[in-house]
């Protein structure tokens, strides 16, 4: 366990080095001057060198590389072109609503999933199976803005029960949440059942019915933890989707977050921002994984090093 | 409570599954008796039922299969007219069972510890940590070694073997009166199976329960059981005390069983093998199940379905050959003459 | 008379545990350690032993299914271990196996004439016109009817399905046919069918079987010569009614005393083994079976004992155990 720790952690690193160039690249590979790209068309060839050399465009490439790592292993993501504050602020501020945000979805996603699934493969071949998966297939293919459409023109405009936008208070939570964390609810809820028909086949089912167990023990204790381990891993997977899918719902709700001001700073070229805020959600991403691993092993006693 | 001297009294039991509109009579009129403190083996190949016969006494049988008549006395009361939390009550208790597959037959994710724990927190309310007191001593009666250290480990720690012996120890916690064994010994090595067959030999005389052993293997059952009885398509063809079967098989499909038993103790030049494949269940034969198989078939054979027919010894055999109604050849010896008859 | 067709000389095959931070090699399984054999023209040596004793492992490494760690396999005076991929291609028209469940080896997607016409087209067996007639010969010789030609797996009994693993492998006209555990799936009854034909194919095409099975009784049935092996190592090899009736090594001596003998009158003698068979990652040192043989001594912890053959063995038969004679006149008395 403790060898498979270090080993997966150690695994993390290239990964990390691989996100921190493609992050950095992408600078470099839109096409003309990157300087010339924010400076703006009508910019004067001295403004352009300015910009040049106060983003040190004029240093051989790795060696700007390697500046953007020392800096950001600093804390030091660069300078907002929009607004001239540091990256490192302007995304920390940001970080913890999106995080929030996620994190209330995933929840969601998790409570509402796990228990639709069993249920359903509880109740396989009946009609409640039947209605939870069209609601999951519904769930799935609803895109997470137009979701967030929908809610905000019912629940917010006609029945005026929700607020329309913002961040903070409880009520203004609650559809955001809901928009971005039904299609994970749904995945994870498919996900459940078919992983709960598979272990209720198997043969410790039997026997731990040929004990004498009641069946609703049968079904938490002895089938869910064995069910749950493919659903970790989808859990896991759930989480990047969301930070992906909180661009959206964070524009389409008005939320300051991380998301939002992704997209703001592409729209204002500001290059600094992009490259620190993608920085931070790829990390996270990747240590998010990283616990998803770990913990998957914990649940899995059975997998071997090799 | 009762002076039977049965332990389990099987009467027409039918279980079928339902399978796109058809039905499946996989155990198709079974009757049985299990006498106490006695082991009886039931013999058969795949798609026999012997399977689901011992799926049907646990109540184990889950849709869309369905026991849909008979009864099965223990102790005076019919099991099949008992509520699932009644039924809850005997498995694990007064019957147990212990299946083929040791590798999956345990739960990955729980200590074997907690595992036989679990059956005494069920079954007689202990607390988890008296329950795991209990097993360390279950461990030590089936023969483990080490078993303070073995309750902790994880079934994909121990051998097949073990794996079996943990099987047991569950199975025996609560010393039934019942032990149905499925294929005990089919996944392991001969030298495991035979230390698992001496084990359960054992263990039966100390603990004096009835056995139910299931099985393709008649060695395992010449080694083990007092009674044999012979399944084939879902019904009964021969039943008879162990020396009986061996020394005079009546029926048709037994004798041709055992001569198409390759003998690691005696030089066969051919095999008498039986001819064709078992009927599928869809295409069941309209007579006698085995006719289409069988060399000795004829005229009645093919029409009328044969009973459960009581012999002098006081056994009993499905076969037209030893009743009133036979009409083909009057001396002939389903034994001595297979060979001959086969090879027509 | 007798050529040995194949000829299997101090065959190695170790696989690699990687583990550790950096997946390193950190051990190895010995799974087949320095075995020697060779198969008659026309015979059947089948091997047998337990789950994990390499038997299996021995009959990919003749096929070079999986490459050998070191060793010299012979077949019909050519060293396999020396052929490049494309003429071990070829060679694989001579050597065919037959595996348990053919139907995890038959694409469940092609249909019998496909199955077989496949198997030609790789090894140019005959010119296409002529395939149908082949095909059909071929079902003929394994019990098949031609209504079953274009049938899928998926429509064939076990047994059946064993008949198209057994046509696979004869439409190429092999020499050489490893049976491995090709009818342990079987029930008894179509168990016997697939032995009668495996005997009855040999007699006609004089075809060499390497048979690899833990069932001694369907051993005794079809084999000339016999190797049982324990851990990766031979320990005894023979005429098949010498390592039945005559057995010197301690370990075949219990695994034949360990099967149960269908007939309620003969209660026999057991000698039951303590304990699992030892993992072949750190095998006991000396004679591997020293940790459960009821006769060990000292001598057995530390000496590997070689194959050898006593005044009391006939034939090719060899054991490799160090106490035969004092075991066979009774100055070593077992412990259990």
């Amino acid at each position: 366990m403790f060898v498979f720790t270090v080993r997966r952690i150690l695994q993390t690193i290239p990964v990390l080095i691989g996100v921190t160039i493609l992050v950095f690249l992408m600078m470099h590979l839109v096409p003309g001057d990157p300087a010339q790209v924010i400076a703006g068309e009508a910019a004067s060839e001295q403004t352009i060198q300015q910009i040049r050399e106060r983003l040190g465009l004029n240093d051989p490439l790795p060696m700007q590389y390697f500046n953007f790592i020392i800096n950001a292993l600093q804390g030091d993501l660069g300078t907002s072109i929009r607004s001239g504050q540091e990256v490192t602020s302007e995304v920390a501020s940001r970080f913890w609503v999106t995080l929030e945000l996620s994190f209330y979805s995933m929840i969601l996603s998790v409570f509402i999933g796990l228990i639709a699934g069993i249920i359903s493969a509880v109740r396989h071949y009946t009609w409640v199976d039947a209605v939870m998966m069209i609601i999951a297939l519904f769930g799935l293919s609803m895109p997470n803005f137009w979701l967030g459409l929908m809610l905000m023109q019912y629940f917010a405009i006609d029945l005026e029960i929700f607020p329309v936008s913002g961040w903070g208070s409880p009520e203004q939570l609650v559809l955001p949440v809901i928009a971005l964390g039904t299609a994970g609810a749904a995945i994870i809820a498919r996900m459940t059942r078919s992983s709960m028909l598979e272990v209720i086949g198997q043969d410790y089912i039997r026997t731990a019915r040929a004990k004498g167990v009641k069946e609703r023990i049968v079904i938490y204790k002895h089938a869910l933890k064995n069910a749950m381990i493919p659903v970790v891993t989808v859990i896991g997977l759930e989480f990047g989707t969301l930070l992906t899918g909180a661009v959206l719902t964070e524009t389409v709700f008005s939320i300051n977050g991380l998301g939002r001001f992704i997209v703001e700073s592409i729209q204002a070229r500001d290059f600094p921002a992009v490259q620190g805020s993608v920085l931070v959600v790829a990390v996270v991403f990747i240590l998010v994984n990283l616990l998803v691993d770990i913990s998957y092993r914990f649940l899995n006693k059975r997998i071997d090093l090799n | 409570m009762s002076n039977d001297a049965n332990a389990l009294k099987i009467s027409d039991l039918r279980t079928s599954f339902f399978v796109e509109g058809n039905e499946i009579k996989a155990v198709d009129g079974v009757s049985l008796t299990i006498p106490k403190g006695k082991t009886v083996g039931i013999v058969g190949e795949s798609g026999s039922g012997k399977s689901i016969t011992s799926l049907s006494i646990m109540r184990l049988i889950k849709s869309p299969g369905q026991i849909k008549h008979g009864s099965i006395a223990m102790n005076g009361e019919d099991l099949l007219q008992k509520s699932e939390r009644e039924m809850r009550k005997i498995r694990g208790n007064q019957i147990s069972m212990i299946f083929q597959e040791p590798m999956t037959s345990l739960n990955p994710v729980y200590t074997i510890g907690e595992q036989i724990s679990e059956v005494f927190q069920v079954h007689q309310g202990l607390s988890k940590k008296e329950g795991r007191a209990k097993a360390v001593e279950m461990l030590e009666l089936v023969g483990i070694p080490s078993p303070k250290e073995r309750v902790k480990q994880y079934p994909h720690e121990l051998s097949g073997g073990m794996r079996q012996r943990v099987m047991i120890a569950i199975a025996l916690a609560c010393s039934p009166e019942l032990l149905i064994a499925d294929e005990p010994t089919t996944a392991l090595d001969v030298t495991i199976q035979a230390q698992i067959l001496e084990l359960m030999k054992n263990l039966q005389q100390e603990l004096g329960m009835s056995v139910v052993l299931i099985t393709h293997d008649l060695g395992v059952v010449a080694e083990t059981c007092d009674y044999v009885a012979v399944m084939y398509a879902g019904k009964i063809v021969e039943y008879a005390d162990v020396y009986t079967l061996f020394n005079a098989p009546k029926h048709p499909y037994t004798v041709g069983l055992m001569q198409s038993l390759p003998r690691h103790d005696k030089d066969q030049e051919e095999l008498n093998v039986i001819k064709g494949n078992v009927p599928k269940p869809d295409e069941m034969p309209a007579g006698c199940r085995f006719a289409p198989r069988c060399p000795f078939a004829s005229e009645i054979c093919i029409n009328e379905l044969p009973d459960l027919i009581e012999t002098e010894d006081n056994n009993k055999v499905r076969c037209w050959i030893y009743s009133d109604k036979w009409d083909g050849n009057p001396e002939v010896n389903v034994a001595d003459d297979y060979k001959t008859a086969r090879s027509k | 008379m007798t050529t040995k067709l194949l000829e299997v000389n101090n065959l190695k095959q170790y696989f690699p545990i990687k583990g550790g931070v950096f997946g390193r090699t950190v051990n190895q399984v010995k799974a087949v350690d320095d075995i020697t054999f060779h198969v008659n023209e026309g015979e059947t040596l089948s091997i047998v032993g337990e789950s994990g004793c390499g038997k299996s492992t021995t009959g990919r490494a003749v096929l070079r299914l999986d490459d050998p760690t070191s060793g010299e396999i012979n077949f019909d005076g050519e060293n396999l271990l020396q052929l490049n991929k494309r003429q071990m291609r070829e060679k694989r028209k001579d050597l065919q196996i037959i595996f348990q469940d053919p139907y995890a080896s038959i694409n469940p997607r092609q249909t019998v004439r496909q199955v077989l016409e496949e198997a030609m087209a790789i090894q140019h067996v005959l010119p296409k016109s002529e395939r149908l007639d082949k095909i059909l010969e071929l079902l003929d010789i394994v019990g098949l009817g031609p209504h079953q030609l274009d049938r899928f797996p998926h429509e064939f009994s076990g047994g059946q399905r064993q008949r198209v693993g057994i046509a696979r492998a004869l439409a190429v006209d092999p020499k050489f046919i490893i049976c491995d555990e090709s009818v342990s799936a079987l029930d008894v009854s179509i168990q016997a069918q697939i032995l009668n034909l495996l005997k009855q194919l040999q007699r006609e095409y004089h075809l060499t079987y390497l048979f690899i099975a833990h069932d001694l009784g369907v051993v005794r049935h079809i084999s000339d010569r016999v190797a049982v092996m324990y851990l990766g190592n031979i320990v005894e090899i023979g005429e098949k009614q010498e390592i039945f009736d005559n057995p010197k090594h301690p370990y075949t001596k219990s695994l034949l005393s360990a099967i149960p003998v269908p007939d309620p009158d003969r209660k026999q003698e057991r000698i039951v083994l303590k304990g699992d068979v030892p993992s072949p990652i750190d095998p006991p040192s000396g004679c591997r079976f020293h940790t459960r043989c009821p006769f060990a001594t000292e001598k057995c912890k530390n000496e590997v004992p070689k194959l050898r053959k006593t005044e009391t063995m006939t034939g090719t038969h060899q054991a490799a155990c160090h106490y035969i004679e004092d075991i066979e006149s009774g100055r070593k008395q077992p412990n259990y």
